[in-house]
């Protein structure tokens, strides 16, 4: 991390990342507050967002919790909505596969959406870039997503308690859900997974220990992968007829 | 976690859990299997985990929102529709959240 090339490499993912901050910080507040307003303590709330650092997860985490949902419902919830993080670690192996065993955990540790999406995105350009400099990179990227991300708990934690009673807090939830959704509604896959996942959510609720959402999330999660490899066979066949 | 079973120990269980998990699944791969390629299908499903399970946890809260007893509500739902479309068509997140919280408020004054 101290040559040259990793150094340059440092500063070029800071600068990329930096507005992703803007992003990651008001995020961050939000969970602070909603956690503050759940009756967690402090000390709960910063550690559990800066053990996690996967604002989604930890929010339908405490949603379930507070819904008096059983353990497992909560932890199988919580963990299905960072799957995608499984993902992820997949498309950084062959980057990082030849770091030592403790920067990989360190790389691990510190992948969110945000420095995943600019790695994934410099990386698999067409220029050859050598590990030191993929992991200076990735180090800088780091620097405006998760400390950001555990200040902005922080401060929504402290400031949560001198929010007005009459601000309807309650939907801060569903409200930053879709936003973190809705961008990310590219292809007629994602709307369609979706949409179905919010049907079932709404046709299964009656079930109890929340399994409507296990239903949603399953069902969703086919109908995206069924609905993507129709569209790619309409596609090829369009284009073998062009 | 005032009143439910999550008023204590249980609470850190989740915590701890959670933390645990997650950093298996982002380990995963970089620690454990290395370089050896996912079957197509499974990466095709793990690609709409996330708009697969978050619009199902959404739904609920928003057509039986807590706060009004589980009745539906014009305003909420008004909130929601802004939030979706400002985020659909600007694609930015801190935008649509902008949206969402401007049209509660206001709704929500005026009623």
């Amino acid at each position: 991390m101290s040559s040259p090339t990793s150094r340059s490499a440092f500063f070029l993912g800071l600068r990329e990342a930096l507005p992703m901050a803007l992003v990651v910080f008001p995020f961050g507040m939000v969970f602070g507050v909603v956690a503050t307003e759940a009756g967690l303590e402090l000390i709960e709330t910063m550690v559990f967002t800066s053990a996690v650092i996967a604002g989604a997860s930890q929010l339908t985490g405490l949603h379930l919790m507070q819904d008096a949902a059983p353990l497992l419902i909560v932890l199988a919830s919580a963990l299905a909505v960072n799957l995608r993080m499984a993902m992820y670690s997949a498309a950084l192996t062959p980057h990082f596969g030849q770091a030592s065993l403790l920067r990989r955990a360190l790389i691990a540790f510190f992948t969110v959406d945000q420095n995943y999406a600019l790695c994934a995105k410099r990386f698999d350009g067409p220029e050859r870039l050598s590990l030191g400099w993929k992991t200076g990179y990735f180090a800088g990227t780091t620097v405006p997503t998760a400390p950001f991300w555990i200040s902005g708990t922080l401060l929504g934690a402290l400031v949560g308690d001198a929010i007005p009673e009459w601000l309807p807090l309650d939907f801060a939830v569903p409200i930053t859900f879709v936003a973190l959704i809705a961008p990310g509604l590219r292809t007629g896959a994602h709307r369609g997974a979706a949409l179905v996942s919010a049907m079932l959510a709404l046709a299964f609720a009656w079930l109890p220990y929340n399994l409507g959402l296990m239903v949603a999330g399953i069902g969703g999660m086919m109908t995206g992968a069924q609905l993507e490899l129709i569209l790619e066979r309409r596609k090829l066949k369009k284009e073998g007829l062009a | 976690m005032t009143g439910t079973q999550y008023d204590g120990p249980l609470l850190w269980v989740v915590i701890f859990g959670l933390a645990l998990g997650s950093f298996g699944l982002r380990f995963l791969f970089l620690g454990v299997v290395g370089n050896r390629p996912m079957p197509e299908w499974v990466l095709r499903h793990l690609r709409y985990t996330a708009v697969a399970v978050l619009p199902g946890l959404v739904a609920p809260m928003v057509v039986w929102p807590a706060a009004t007893g589980g009745e539906p509500e014009p305003v909420r739902l008004t909130a929601i529709l802004a939030t979706l479309v400002t985020g659909l068509v600007t694609k930015n997140m801190t935008l649509s959240i902008i949206a969402g919280a401007v049209v509660l408020g206001l709704g929500l004054a005026l009623t």
